[in-house]
């Protein structure tokens, strides 16, 4: 008699382990799997834990990383852009024009311009209750028009010399800049998701946007402000890699849009919104382009091998998600 | 209520608003074409029209497949990866005779349509996700299979579905309007095409109400990717060599447009067959357009943009009312 409350309670003690191991395995999944990878990788590939190596994979995923942080916001409230890939080629090229006449006029003018951009995103989706798919699809085709008319669908090169070079292949203490400026993306933009009100705002929008309403939360400016975000980001994200490149491709950023909610997905976030963080966001970019690194290591698979390994990887994170929420509801 | 305050005897505007509403595609449609029959030189000819059917078949052909995809609710982002590799396996098994050939490309398209069918349906990923990994791994495939290159097809028959014309009309024109007709069939007068609308409307009701909403799925999908092989033989036929690098490529986003532009709302639940052939029309006629006067093409993507806001926004009235 006196054993059975024990064993009930030791039971629902386990399945409550249980669920706990499933939820931190969905939500923080993604830095498992990135800790596993790391591990395998160096003990597979010679080379992989070079300086060198290293710092090709972050610096390959520093542009895309900067528009994950945005897109992280506008997933988590439940919305989607779909043209910040365009916004990145906008964004180099309206520094590459920029740049003769001012250097510092061609950092600000790109993140600043498609600041604005998003800005009409937000509006359009909170204020006239568009679905963001479709607001944020006419931005994809709209935007990368606007990339290829204002540059004759030509690239447009940067002349070396002025600091602005600096900022896309200039290093502090040996990192390189485009680097340093991610991290802090990633820094602040955790911090705001998780320590601040607009954070929590974000949340409630993305579990439900009826209740956040009724509870008398700015539902609607939080929106316009994640799409704003957004959009300067990829404008920033494109002025950088204008100065990595030296150059202002009008085709930059193409399909960078689906890159980054690969990421943000295999990150644990999840698509219909209210679920996810930062971190895992990180994990996730950090995964595409070890992901990449590896094939191109391995390299006797081709770029076309790689697109069906980045598929069928993110088919894979997205099953085992499907299943582990599946299990948590259950 | 406000539309109905402003209605006066005379002409009752909300009677003509909400026409256009229901039917602005179409006057988009006429009105372009209008404008080309003042501006664009020799636009009133059989080739301009020709041409223009041509082009947008294959648009028109994977248009349908998405339409259904978003009358459930869902998505199909896979039509250009799918119909990349319909281009690739068609010419790797002519060698046995065009019928094996256009069997393999169609069951290629159908396979594709399954996996992102039972994603969708069996395992509860969301379409968007199911079939941007499509997407993404559909292209790698078909280019690893084509062996990186284009091979030429010869064959006679594959041929004349490109660039026949049986009675002077284009094949592709008949293939895809031939489409056209089955899918209008299947969404309006059998019980799949209801159960389409029932899933998009409120999936939990339909499943409640006892309707097959698993299979429905994934006929929806195995439909769509059917559709994106057929578009890419018709397109890899018209060039008369399988190109897996360019065709198909960014259709979807053209597909997507076509379908919301006709007046089916992202949010399921509604199916518009005409409409979107209209929407295809219309955003090719556009292109076509700026083609036609030695516009700069790029500005016609900025038009289609501003015309795709235009479209959505008119239309969300009656959506919420």
């Amino acid at each position: 008699m006196s054993t059975r409350p024990a064993d009930t309670e030791s039971a629902v003690r386990s399945t409550a382990w249980r669920e706990r191991l499933f939820t931190t395995l969905q939500r923080r999944g993604a830095i498992a799997v990135l800790i596993l990878v790391v591990a395998v990788s160096a003990l597979v590939f010679d080379n992989f834990l070079t300086e060198q190596n290293l710092e090709n994979i972050v610096l390959q995923g520093a542009f895309l990383g900067l528009i994950v942080v945005g897109m992280t916001f506008v997933i988590i409230s439940g919305g989607i852009d779909l043209s910040v890939g365009s916004m990145v080629g906008l964004g180099g090229i309206l520094a590459a024009l920029t740049v003769q006449f001012s250097w510092p006029l061609a950092l600000i003018l790109p993140p600043l311009a498609c600041g604005l951009l998003g800005l009409g995103n937000g509006l359009l989706i909170a204020k006239a209750n568009m679905a963001p798919f479709i607001v944020t699809l006419a931005g994809l085709l709209g935007i990368r028009g606007l990339a290829l008319a204002f540059a004759n669908e030509k690239p447009i090169g940067i002349d070396g010399g002025s600091p602005f070079d600096w900022f896309g292949q200039g290093q502090i203490l040996g990192i390189s800049v485009p680097v340093i400026v991610v991290v802090f993306a990633f820094a602040v933009g955790g911090l705001v998701l998780a320590r601040t009100s607009y954070g929590r705002i974000i949340f409630a929008i993305g579990g439900s946007e009826e209740s956040a309403r009724l509870m008398g939360l700015p539902v609607d400016r939080t929106k316009v402000i994640a799409y704003t975000t957004s959009g300067a980001l990829a404008g920033l994200a494109g002025a950088l890699l204008a100065a990595r490149l030296s150059a202002g491709d009008p085709n930059a950023g193409l399909v960078w849009e689906l890159d980054a909610i690969s990421a943000v997905v295999v990150g644990g976030t999840l698509l219909t919104g209210g679920v996810g963080t930062m971190s895992g966001s990180l994990a996730g970019v950090l995964l595409l382009s070890i992901l990449q690194n590896l094939i191109n290591q391995v390299g006797t698979l081709g770029s076309y091998a790689q697109q069906v390994v980045s598929g069928f990887f993110l088919i894979v994170v997205v099953v085992v998600q499907a299943y582990l929420t599946r299990k948590e509801r259950s | 209520m406000d539309r109905e305050a402003t209605s006066n005897k005379f002409l009752d505007i909300s009677t003509v608003t909400s026409w256009v509403r229901g039917r602005g595609v179409y006057v988009a449609f006429v009105v372009l074409a209008i404008f080309n029959l003042i501006v664009t030189p020799n636009f009133a000819s059989v080739a301009t029209l020709s041409t223009l059917l041509i082009t947008v078949s294959p648009i028109v052909l994977v248009s349908l497949g998405v339409a259904l995809a978003i009358g459930t609710e869902g998505i199909d982002l896979s039509v250009g990866s799918v119909m990349a590799l319909a281009s690739a396996f068609l010419p790797l098994y002519l060698g046995y005779g065009w019928l094996v050939g256009l069997a393999v490309a169609l069951l290629v398209g159908a396979l594709a349509g399954l996996v992102n069918g039972s994603l969708v349906a069996f395992v509860g990923v969301q379409p968007i996700i199911a079939t941007l990994a499509m997407l993404v791994g559909g292209r790698g495939l078909a280019q690893i299979f084509a062996g990186g290159q284009s091979l030429l097809v010869t064959d006679p028959v594959v041929l004349w579905l490109g660039q026949g014309r049986p009675f002077g009309i284009p094949a592709p024109v008949i293939v895809a309007g031939a489409a056209v007709l089955v899918v209008w069939f299947l969404a309006r007068r059998t019980t799949f095409g209801r159960y389409v609308v029932a899933i998009g409307g409120n999936r939990s009701a339909s499943y409640l109400s006892g309707h097959p909403v698993r299979r429905t799925l994934l006929a929806v999908y195995v439909i769509s990717g059917l559709l994106a092989a057929l578009a890419g033989i018709v397109a890899t036929a018209r060039l008369g060599a399988s190109d897996p690098s360019n065709i198909g490529l960014l259709i979807e986003l053209s597909a997507i447009t076509a379908v919301v532009v006709g007046g089916t709302p992202l949010s399921g639940g509604k199916v518009k067959i005409m409409g979107t052939v209209m929407g295809a029309l219309l955003i090719q006629l556009i292109s076509n357009t700026f083609i036609a006067n030695n516009l700069p093409f790029t500005w016609a993507q900025v038009l289609t943009a501003a015309i795709i806001l235009v479209a959505v926004y008119v239309q969300k009235g009656r959506g919420v009312a």
